[in-house]
């Protein structure tokens, strides 16, 4: 009997533990469902936010491309010296939104692009968009007047081979240059050493002022790191819904930027 | 009477804003959080003028800020924080504003390394990251001091960038490289290199930045949208999120915000990292 007693103790001391492990996982588990159901309210808010900011920004775009604001007529062009543009490689495939692109840029006066995207995408596109830009230029030439032609876009097409790989091979270069010599003092490399490495194996050298990215977030998608020190960036959302006015938006705010420069 | 029952009231609401904002961590950490955040001191100067402090008043409230953000970027489980503290630029300021700012880092340096401080609550390991032999003398020495004593902690690591430029590390890692290779390689086998034996591996190896992996989100305070020079190289892949506060006004919903931002984006992310790979 009292085994029997005992036996029926134990069964019945495991069912309450059993019992209590399933409440608490009960309990945990609509807890995590209640956490999760407040994260999805969070994006949800978020997602609402950046909706509404998008139906403001494609007004606006629309009232800047009309002329309505005074302040975005008159644009200081000159202070953009040199202008990158970052695509997505996914978004660069769509080579006649970015000839749409170069058109507005080229409109607006810029005289010195960077196109990049880190898969070359725009690397193979690059032979029809220079086509385009010199059958551009050649139906509004009346004359051969020199004058005339550099008024016309200079076009530079990058790829992540332009960027980190190329610090590599211009490390080769320096280690070539600068180390393989009777000499056996350890040289001191400097970034003037650096720059012009890349220079002479043929890398640009132009630093831009302005950054124009497309794609789904704001980053830089590898832009060669020396070139990028003190450039602007901004976000412009995805290229299939690229509007004018926000290109003039995102000069005019450059224009109003002043920079120590680190002072 | 009356102090005590403030205190008391001080103290519980202190607590109340405490557990709800480990609450609301709670919550994001639903998603995926950020492993490293990277942050751009800047706007200091500006706050000072902006409230009639002194020039110096500045930066100590933009101080207090770092403390704050990093007690909040430890609580939400971001294991790695890197901030930018003084870049090789800022040598080109007024001699007494840079002789300030070495004062400061240094007081607080050793402030770090202060039992109640928060290296310690949070087992911070705390690295100086940058050239550091630019540094005035008495602040190099700190700076290694407060690197040994914490070598041993692991929970989370602050990455605080002195004297630092991207370019500057660029080089840096280039001559590292090249110092490697030529003292591994013998005599007569100088003349025979035809091949690169520098490859893109051994140049992330050496980066100062190599202790870290690569950013996850990239905040600028004061509203400006360049890096200024900073971590070009290990922001491939990274957020950048330029709220237009002064950094001493750089809060908890800034940290929210950018949080919920990555979590958005990170799908987009996660499918480029795979790809590289």
């Amino acid at each position: 009997m009292p085994s029997a007693f005992k036996s029926n103790n134990t069964v019945l001391g495991s069912s309450w533990h059993a019992l209590a492990i399933l409440g608490l996982n009960r309990i945990t588990l609509s807890g995590d469902l209640g956490l999760r159901l407040l994260w999805h309210i969070m994006h949800l808010v978020v997602s609402i936010w950046y909706f509404v900011l998008g139906l403001t920004n494609t007004l606006e775009s629309f009232f800047i491309s009309s002329g309505l604001f005074k302040r975005y007529r008159c644009l200081d062009i000159s202070k953009v010296q040199y202008l990158a543009v970052v695509i997505d490689s996914e978004e660069a495939r769509e080579t006649l939104k970015v000839l749409e692109l170069l058109r507005w840029l080229a409109a607006i006066g810029l005289k010195k692009v960077c196109l990049y995207d880190e898969e070359g995408v725009l690397k193979k596109s690059k032979e029809a968009l220079t086509l385009w830009l010199k059958s551009e230029r050649m139906s509004k030439e009346t004359t051969s007047d020199q004058l005339f032609e550099q008024k016309y876009m200079s076009l530079e097409v990058i790829s992540f081979s332009d960027s980190k790989h190329a610090v590599a091979k211009a490390a080769n270069f320096l280690f070539k240059k600068h180390y393989l010599s009777a000499n056996t003092e350890k040289p001191k490399l400097t970034e003037p050493d650096m720059a012009d490495a890349l220079e002479a194996l043929g890398y640009g050298a132009l630093e831009p002022d302005l950054m124009l990215i497309y794609g789904p977030a704001r980053c830089h998608l590898g832009f060669p790191a020396w070139r990028i020190r003190y450039t602007e960036m901004v976000h412009m959302g995805p290229l299939k819904f690229m509007k004018f006015g926000a290109i003039i938006k995102a000069i005019h705010r450059f224009t109003t930027v002043h920079q120590n420069y680190g002072t | 009477m009356e102090n005590k029952e403030h205190t008391l009231v001080t103290r519980l609401v202190g607590s109340l804003v405490s557990y709800m904002r480990r609450f609301l961590f709670r919550v994001l950490s639903v998603g995926p959080v950020p492993n490293h955040l990277a942050f751009i001191l800047d706007g200091n100067r500006r706050y000072a003028k902006k409230w009639n402090l002194g020039e110096g008043m500045g930066h100590r409230a933009g101080f207090l800020a770092l403390m704050t953000l990093m007690k909040y970027c430890y609580e939400l489980g971001v294991k790695y924080v890197t901030i930018y503290a003084f870049s090789i630029d800022n040598f080109r300021r007024r001699p007494d504003e840079v002789q300030y700012v070495m004062d400061l880092m240094l007081e607080k340096i050793e402030g770090l390394l202060k039992e109640e401080s928060i290296v310690n609550q949070y087992g911070v390991k705390v690295l100086f990251i940058g050239n550091l032999k630019l540094l005035h003398e008495p602040v190099r020495i700190a700076a290694e001091k407060a690197m040994k004593a914490t070598s041993n902690n692991n929970q989370s690591i602050l990455l605080i960038c002195v004297a630092y430029t991207s370019t500057d590390e660029i080089v840096h890692s280039a001559q590292e490289c090249c110092d490697e290779i030529r003292s591994s390689m013998k005599v007569n086998e100088e003349k025979d290199v035809k091949s690169d034996l520098i490859k893109l591996g051994d140049i992330e190896r050496h980066m100062y930045m190599g202790v870290a992996p690569d950013v996850d989100i990239l905040i600028r305070t004061s509203g400006e949208t360049r890096l200024s020079n900073f971590l070009l190289w290990q922001t491939t892949d990274c957020l950048l999120y330029s709220p237009k506060a002064l950094w001493p006004e750089i809060g908890l919903r800034h940290i929210v915000w950018g949080v919920l931002n990555f979590q958005r984006i990170y799908p987009y992310l996660e499918k480029r990292r795979k790809k590289q790979l």
